[in-house]
This record gives structure tokens, C-alpha cells and sequence, in this order.
């Protein structure tokens, strides 16, 4: 299931000097950088079809005091999001693994609630919390983000060593015990790989709500920046608004994969450093 | 020894799965306390199903079960083919658990576990996870976790069936030792001759399809077993004679 081995901190962010795992990157990024400034500048590209990434930077550093407070905002949303999907989903999963019929039963419906396009159903919610918006746009965020939890703790709790069951069983541990010593530690993995696909959807939710809200004022989104940007065709401002939303992505996978390799350093495949 | 009531006896236990595979049909034996003894078959003739049926992690559907003390039915511990450590647990942990699942308190806990990784020789290694040892080390630390509870009777299925000849032999002298020193009775599934006969004091032949007990061979050599034994003309006289009876297993 979830991609536990995009990234290992052990092998990038451990040793920032200069490896090739940050080298290589670095030098590509540095590259389609100047291949767009260069072809921005040679075709004589005005700034509101596509500004050069040196005028993105300049228009981020200058609009810094709005676009800065926006970030901040949907970061708020995504992070309760989050919180709530990662507790909710826990919870919901262990709720399944308790019986197969219960699983049988609300599976499905989670599966429902997953694939049901956001945009859709979006102005649905915002409608039903009208007097609270932020309220609407953290549960629209939590729906995107909480099935990716669900489905691979639920799929952790299930895969348990067999004869590690019949060990526990052997030694009379009550169901609580083996929730606790055995499934959960089992489903642990799992249950990360779901918090780092969950925490960019978050984001995606948060944005996607925002867009569909278009909540102006004074507590408006990022979201709400690059909507309004596009609409003055303040493209270099659009620009760089996007470019704080998916800094934000990154940084959140970042530390979840931090927090992953953490918890699993001693035992698990993922995270465990090999020699050769 | 022969004398004393058997410690747990088997009474024309059947299991049958549910699709209809007959895994063990009619087997009878019993089991004299403080006894080693070893059941050898190619697989699929139901040694393990006896071992689980034994440890209640299966149901008999049919025959009958008798212990000498339903009181200490429970005193049995299961070593399993593979060591089953939890891996993100350190050896002491995983020593620990059965008697974290009783509710012992922490300390206690803690000095017993040491005591029962003393007993397989591996001081030192308490902090360690599981998957930084070799296979025969985490086999040891799967026994320390089994001898832990102090248990009647030791059930192992093919324990050292995944380790080389080496750490094999090794671990066959030890536990022989341990055995001596703890009085357990043992039942061990095996596939491999040589070890059946250098552990046991009786081999019990199971032929397979259905999964049947088909001989029982006594071994009447003393305690201790040295190396020597191992190359004994007894000792291959011994071997000689089970892989007979095992070929007329097959055929049957």
C-alpha cells in the first residue's frame, strides 16, 4: 500500500552536505528555472500569460503581507482537517476490525463518502454550516482525507503475524490486549503510510473547499488569493500563491515521512538503513 | 517412568476441515510426563494438527482428549516454526510477553526475562530487535519466551526446520540440556531423522492422507546424548530403521 519508500530522512535529510540525493534534484529544479526566466525573456512573454520565476519571487516578496496571513488560514483548516481524519479514520478502523459483519456493513459507505467528488458536494456543506464557514471547509478537507487512513489501518489491523495470534490466543490475552499489543503496533506501517498520503489531501480538500466557498474578507484562504489574483490577472501574484500552497504540500510530506521514519527506525523494512 | 500416569492422552483424534480435508484420522497416544518425544512424518500427515489440537488452538472433531490435571491443561507452552517475535519489541519485551498478559508487574517481569535469556545464552542482547539476529539467535530468544511461564509440557513444531545443519545441531544439544534441567515434557514435530532420533526418547511415525500415526520407535539410548552418539553404528541403525518404517508410511 502506501508509499513508504519515497523518501527516507535517513538517507536525505539526515546529512544535508551536499549527496547527490539533494545535489541532483537541486541541479534540475535549477535548470527548468533558468530554461523558463530564459524563455520567458527571449520570447518576450508578457507577465500576465506567464511571468519568469525572478518576478514570482519578487511579486511573493512583496505581497508577502496578505498572501503570508491567507497561507496561514488554510493551513489551519488543513491541519484540524488532518488531525480529525487521522483520529476519526484510527478510530473507524479499529470500530471494523472488531467484527466482520460491522465491516461488511460501513465499509462500503466509506468508500461512498470517498468517491464522491468534493466539488460537489461542497456547496452542499457550506450551505448546511452557513454561519460557520470555517466549520464547512474543515469538514469538506476531512471527507477528502480521511478514507486513505480507513482503508490501510483497517488493512494494518488485519495483518497480523498467524502465529503471533495463536501465541497471544495460547496465553489468554483478552481482546483488549491483543488491540494493544498486537494490532496496533502490527497496523502501525500502515497507518503512517496513510497519514502522508492523507496529509496532502488535506491541503487538496482545504484548497478545493476554499475555491468552491469563495469566502472573501478577512479570513479568506490562499485559495481565495489565487482566485481573486486570476480574476484581476495579477498572474505573477497567482503564481506565487501557488507556489506557497504547494511548498506547504511538500513540507507536510516532508515531516510526516520524518515522523514515519522515526517511529519505525528500529524494525520496519522502511526505515531501517542497509549497508550495502 | 514408564509406570507413572500419562501425563496427556490422545483418544482416536480426528480433525477434519471444513473442505473436507481429513488432516488427522484416529490417533492415539499417550504422553508420560517428563518424556521426550518426537513426531516424524513428511508433511501433510498431520503432526502439526496434533501439536494444535494439544494446545487448544484447534478443535478435535472427533476423539477425545485427557490430561492427568485439567487444572494444568494451560501449563503448556508452543514454540512455532518460525521464532514469532513481535519485531518491534526488543528481546527483553518479547521474552516478557506471556507473563505481561497475566498481569505480572513490570519488575518481576524484567528479572524472570533475564533469567530465561541467561538459559539460552543470550546475555547482553536484552535491548536488541529482533531482526538484528541471526535466525538461530531469534529461535533462542523464541524458546526463552516459551520457558518463561515455566510450562509442563513444551510443544514445538519444527522449530529449528528453517535453520542450517550447523545452528541446528547447536540448538538440539541445548535444548536437551534445558530439558534435563527442567524436567518439561516435550512433543516435537520434525521432518528430519537424524534430529528425531538424537532428541527422543520415543518416535512417533505419521503417515500422511489422510494424516495418521502409522509407528512408534523407542530409543533406548542414556541420557546425555554426547556427540559421539551421533555417529554411533546405534545411532544409524536407529535412522535406518525409521526411514523403513517411513517408506512403508508413503506407500500404505
Amino acid at each position: 500500500m502506501a508509499d513508504f519508500n519515497i523518501l527516507r530522512p535517513h538517507a536525505r535529510f539526515k546529512g544535508l552536505r551536499l549527496s547527490p540525493e539533494v545535489l541532483a534534484p537541486a541541479i534540475v529544479g535549477f535548470l527548468i528555472l533558468t530554461i523558463w526566466e530564459l524563455g520567458v525573456r527571449l520570447t518576450g512573454m508578457p507577465p500576465y500569460l506567464l511571468p519568469g520565476p525572478l518576478l514570482v519571487l519578487q511579486t511573493l516578496i512583496t505581497e508577502w503581507g496578505s498572501l503570508w496571513p491567507a497561507l496561514l488560514i488554510t493551513l489551519k483548516i488543513t491541519v484540524i482537517a488532518f488531525l480529525l481524519a487521522a483520529s476519526s479514520g484510527l478510530l473507524i478502523a479499529v470500530l471494523f476490525v472488531q467484527s466482520r459483519w460491522i465491516e461488511r456493513s460501513f465499509f462500503p459507505y466509506a468508500v461512498i463518502l470517498q468517491t464522491t467528488p468534493i466539488v460537489a458536494i461542497a456547496p452542499l456543506i457550506i450551505m448546511w454550516l452557513r454561519n460557520n464557514t470555517f466549520a464547512a471547509l474543515v469538514v469538506c478537507a476531512w471527507i477528502v482525507a480521511f478514507f486513505p487512513i480507513i482503508s490501510n489501518t483497517t488493512l494494518g489491523l488485519h495483518s497480523v503475524q498467524h502465529p503471533l495470534k495463536n501465541l497471544f490466543q495460547l496465553y489468554g490475552a483478552s481482546r483488549w490486549q491483543t488491540l494493544i499489543y498486537l494490532r496496533l503496533p502490527s497496523a502501525l506501517p500502515y497507518f503512517l503510510g496513510g497519514l502522508k498520503i492523507s496529509g496532502g489531501l488535506s491541503l487538496i480538500g482545504a484548497v478545493v473547499a476554499e475555491f468552491v466557498a469563495g469566502t472573501g474578507g478577512s479570513a479568506s484562504g490562499i485559495a481565495y488569493q489565487i482566485l481573486m489574483s486570476s480574476y484581476n490577472l495579477q498572474i505573477p501574484r497567482m503564481f506565487a500563491a501557488l507556489f506557497l500552497t504547494t511548498l506547504s504540500g511538500v513540507a507536510i510530506f516532508i515531516a510526516l515521512t520524518i515522523l514515519s521514519d522515526l517511529l519505525l527506525k528500529h524494525w520496519h523494512e522502511s526505515a531501517v538503513r542497509h549497508e550495502n | 517412568m514408564a509406570d507413572s500416569p500419562p501425563l496427556l492422552q490422545l483418544h482416536q483424534v480426528s480433525k477434519v476441515y471444513r473442505n473436507g480435508t481429513v488432516a488427522l484420522k484416529d490417533a492415539s497416544l499417550a504422553i508420560a510426563p517428563g518424556e521426550f518425544v518426537s513426531l516424524l512424518g513428511a508433511s501433510g500427515c498431520g503432526k502439526s494438527t496434533v501439536l494444535r489440537i494439544i494446545a487448544g488452538l484447534g478443535h478435535p472433531s472427533g476423539g477425545s482428549l485427557w490430561w492427568d490435571d485439567p487444572s494444568h491443561q494451560g501449563d503448556l507452552a508452543f514454540v512455532f516454526q518460525e521464532a514469532a517475535l513481535m519485531p518491534w519489541a526488543t528481546v527483553l519485551e518479547n521474552v516478557g510477553l506471556p507473563l505481561k498478559l497475566r498481569g505480572y508487574p513490570p519488575r518481576q517481569i524484567r528479572s524472570i526475562a533475564q533469567e530465561a535469556i541467561a538459559l539460552v545464552n543470550l546475555q547482553g542482547s536484552e535491548s536488541v530487535y529482533p531482526r538484528q539476529l541471526s535466525g538461530g539467535m531469534q529461535m533462542r530468544v523464541s524458546i526463552a519466551r516459551a520457558l518463561i511461564t515455566n510450562p509442563r509440557l513444551m510443544l514445538m513444531d519444527e522449530p529449528f526446520g528453517a535453520l542450517d545443519e550447523m545452528t541446528r545441531s547447536r540448538l538440539n544439544t541445548d535444548l536437551l540440556q534445558l530439558w534435563q534441567e527442567k524436567q518439561w515434557t516435550v512433543m516435537f514435530v520434525t521432518h528430519n531423522i537424524y534430529e528425531a532420533v538424537y532428541l527422543s526418547q520415543r518416535v512417533v511415525i505419521m503417515a500422511p492422507q489422510p494424516g495418521r500415526i502409522h509407528a512408534e520407535i523407542a530409543i533406548d539410548a542414556p541420557y546425555p546424548r554426547l556427540e559421539p552418539f551421533r555417529t554411533s553404528p546405534e545411532f544409524n541403525e536407529y535412522c535406518r530403521k525409521i526411514a523403513e518404517q517411513l517408506a512403508i508410511a508413503d506407500t500404505v
